[in-house]
């Protein structure tokens, strides 16, 4: 029998399953019984099965700049990352308060901007942000809702504790992944499942609709939901399919929709049929030829004239850019105090702000020791670690800030959670994970409990987005901490 | 139902029914092949040519290939990517349809159609394609008939699956004519006669490749003969793959759509696809061998075509 543990190191991190070498946490007893018990050759059985089932599925990812061929899996990790529920219902408390605060933000800033005023955020920042919407300003978007649909990006450091990196308030994507790697651990693991008594994640498709149905202008009982894509080719088109199809509604290109005298319309084989609510997948620049990036295909000239006089929503709204702005992150835990008067539950990374004196010059001193991220870009794009960069490197990016300090922010470099991943084909290694829950916003705020777990599957990598070598794990959030005592009956 | 989606519904089911019937064809003429490998003299690639001509691509074919030779025949219909209507491009490109329209055919009919491309993609199929080209055929036959079958099992049988079926049964008909077609351009080796021993064996070539050898046999119970090979394809009413069949079929699918009854239309693919119909069940065989079989069947063929424009003009076009 092999234990595939046995030579497991936990390396000076914290190991979300080991407290010390040989010392597994609670939540995690089960799991490692069940792998001792465990032949290899199970093991690797179970795995391909896994992976046949991705891609028979077809679950794939498209990488752009690929001579490999455009389609990919995305690699699937079959241990679970497992979080007791205790753990989770603090998180969760951390995200509701952060998207609570983001979305007031949001219609203060369009609106009387009262934390600029007050002087919590200085003004150039909003001003001189990429995403931000002038066009927008005293724009009522329908129930005040600007965040529908939030990927918060989580870490814990070398202490365990919960850091938010960012939010991502305007196209989050990796749902999907998070349905359908259930999906296969179900397949893979159904007893273990059933023995950790996981909370489900499946209502997510039907907590979404409610949330898109929930925003549609007035007037409009039974409203028509659609979910508006690039098309086949954005790298994330399996999951918009994927949610169009778990919904039931249509899933749209631009060429398929026409706005006229302020409405949308879809053509269909019976004529045009109109439309009420935009779940679009699409970024703001590209949403409306007439309005914002003129060479636009994506989109529908006439689209946010629509939006405009409300006879259309779009989920997100228009402009929530500017509210995951990597330099207005940082403001997000005074946006907590100032707007709701408590201590934010989950606390940002340390950040430098170029655009700030005293942070610019610390930034181009210790550059070697930071990561420093661009503040508009995401994916892992425009992004420096500093301890894995050459000195050339590092050169570019201290020009780059000098050029630009108001795009480019720094943050020590976090010594990321790590979990144990089955690596190379050979041995259990701990591997730098993360945690990106999906917020709803609505009628109320829900939660899907859990999430996506990316790990950077290469060795000693801090970065985990997909595009950059990353996989994913099931995210098990326990539906309670301590197994009910013997004999007590459900 | 979005135009757009109706359009792809409409090409994945012919792209697969198309990998499908090249499939028999080739099929059938590898068994053939066979059968004349000790009589034929000369060039065996000989037999190949009426394929190539029935899909009218000649030129093209002769572009591809240094040595156009059998092999090379095969391998123009079978794996070429460069050739748009070989198996493997038309089995991609009923995927690439399949995978914009997700949302509308059940889950079971993707992962099928995604199999079918795993498998043709990958270098199994090239292994199994050399060491046995028949049993290579009949997995794309089995794929296919696995498709079509999940699609009536698992999918909602309105307006989709109507697309669906108008796709499969314009694609089938137009096929059929073309096989029954090749049979034209056979030559018969010198010294046989009309009706002789090899005349007949290619009549059932041409009927096995439309799996209708048993079927025809329980129908006209003597002697396969040329007309009656012919009277079976074309006008039988019943045989799932005749002209006829088909026909009816894709009107029938026609109709549904627009609610409208079938002795009537409300636009211009039903108008044209009622008259073929009217023409397909009321035409006698000695009247299309009078007017000629090649040119009977060319008018079959032009006429899928105009139906084929005129439902896109009805339901797919943008405005």
């Amino acid at each position: 029998m092999p234990d595939f543990f046995r030579d497991y190191e936990v390396g000076g991190f914290y190991d979300e399953m080991f407290a010390a070498p040989g010392v597994v946490r609670p939540h995690y007893s089960k799991l490692l019984e069940r792998f001792k018990q465990m032949e290899r050759e199970e093991f690797d059985r179970k795995r391909s099965l896994a992976a046949s089932t991705f891609l028979t599925q077809g679950i794939t990812f498209t990488v752009y700049n690929d001579d490999q061929g455009t389609e990919r899996i995305f690699p699937f990790d079959l241990i679970p990352r497992i979080i007791p529920a205790q753990e989770w219902e603090t998180v969760e408390r951390g995200l509701v308060q952060r998207i609570t605060a983001l979305n007031l933000f949001l219609h203060d800033i369009y609106h009387s901007q009262s934390i600029l005023r007050d002087g919590v955020i200085p003004k150039n920042i909003i001003w001189e942000a990429v995403h931000f919407r002038p066009e927008f300003m005293h724009f009522d978007v329908p129930r005040n809702i600007y965040i529908h649909i939030c990927g918060t990006d989580l870490i814990r450091d070398g202490d365990g504790n919960y850091l938010v990196l960012e939010d991502n308030a305007r196209c989050p994507s990796g749902v999907s992944y998070v349905l359908e790697n259930r999906q296969a651990m179900k397949r893979v693991f159904p007893t273990l499942l059933a023995q950790h008594r996981v909370r489900p994640v499946e209502d997510y498709s039907q907590e979404l609709l409610n949330v898109l149905r929930y925003v549609a202008p007035e007037g409009k009982p039974d409203p028509t939901v659609v979910l508006l894509t690039p098309g086949v080719y954005n790298s994330a088109y399996f999951e918009h399919s994927f949610l169009a199809r778990s919904m039931g509604i249509e899933i749209v290109e631009g060429r398929d929709l026409v706005a006229r005298d302020g409405c949308v319309f879809m053509r269909t084989t019976k004529g045009e049929k109109a439309v009420d609510v935009i779940y679009r997948r699409i970024n703001d620049d590209y949403l409306d030829p007439q309005v914002f990036r003129k060479d636009s295909g994506l989109g529908v000239p006439g689209l946010v004239k629509a939006y405009r006089e409300g006879n259309v929503s779009l989920a997100n709204a228009i402009g929530t850019g500017i509210a995951d702005d990597k330099v207005v992150y940082h403001f997000v835990p005074k946006m907590i105090r100032y707007y709701l008067g408590e201590d934010p539950i989950l606390p940002n990374v340390p950040t430098y702000l170029a655009s700030e004196k005293s942070d610019f010059a610390y930034i181009l001193e210790h550059i070697e020791e930071l990561v420093v991220k661009a503040a508009n870009e995401s994916g892992g794009y425009g992004m420096l670690i500093g301890p894995q960069s050459t000195r050339a490197e590092c050169d570019e990016f201290r020009e780059r800030v000098r050029a630009n300090p108001r795009d480019y922010v720094a943050q020590p470099v976090v010594p990321l959670s790590r979990a144990p991943s089955f690596c190379d084909d050979t041995a259990m290694e701990g591997r730098h994970v993360d945690l990106r829950p999906y917020i709803l916003y609505g009628e109320k705020v829900t939660i899907v409990p859990g999430g996506l777990t990316r790990v950077a599957l290469r060795r000693g990598s801090l970065v985990v987005n997909s595009s950059q070598g990353g996989g994913s794990k099931d995210t098990w959030i326990l539906d309670q901490d301590e197994p009910p005592a013997n004999g007590t009956t459900t | 139902m979005l135009s757009r989606v109706a359009d792809s519904l409409y090409w994945m089911s012919r792209y697969i029914e198309r990998a499908e019937n090249n499939a028999r064809i080739a099929e059938v003429n590898l068994q053939l092949l066979l059968d004349f490998a000790n009589q034929q003299e000369g060039d065996p690639q000989q037999q190949w040519d009426p394929i190539i001509s029935s899909l009218e691509e000649n030129e093209f074919f002769a572009s591809l290939y240094d040595r156009p030779d059998g092999r090379a025949a095969i391998d123009f219909i079978t794996l070429q990517k460069e050739n748009p209507n070989s198996i493997c491009s038309c089995i991609s490109l009923a995927r690439e349809n399949a995978r914009t329209t997700r949302e509308q055919i059940s889950s079971e009919m993707w992962e099928q159609i995604n199999r079918l491309y795993l498998f043709v993609t990958s270098d199994a199929a090239a292994d199994l394609l050399r060491d046995s080209a028949y049993e290579f055929f009949r997995r794309i036959i089995a794929g296919s008939h696995l498709f079509q079958g999940i699609t009536d099992a698992t999918m909602n049988q309105g307006e989709g699956w109507d697309f669906i079926r108008i796709g499969k049964f314009i694609e089938r008909a137009d096929s059929t004519s073309r096989i029954l077609d090749v049979k034209y351009h056979i030559l018969l080796p010198s010294g046989e006669s009309v009706g002789g021993n090899v005349d007949i064996i290619q009549w059932m070539a041409v009927l096995k490749s439309c799996s209708a050898l048993e079927a025809y046999r329980k129908v006209y119970v003597d002697q396969v003969a040329p007309w009656k090979v012919a009277e079976f394809l074309i006008i039988d009413s019943e045989f799932p793959r005749s002209i006829r069949f088909c026909v009816e079929s894709l009107d029938g699918a026609l109709h549904r759509i627009s609610g409208t009854g079938e002795t009537d239309y409300s636009n211009e693919a039903e108008r044209l696809s009622g008259r073929l119909r009217s023409d397909v069940v009321y035409i006698t065989i000695g009247d299309i061998f009078k007017f000629g079989l090649h040119q009977y069947l060319e008018t079959i063929q032009r006429r899928l075509v105009e139906i084929n424009n005129a439902m896109h003009a009805t339901y797919c076009a943008r405005t």
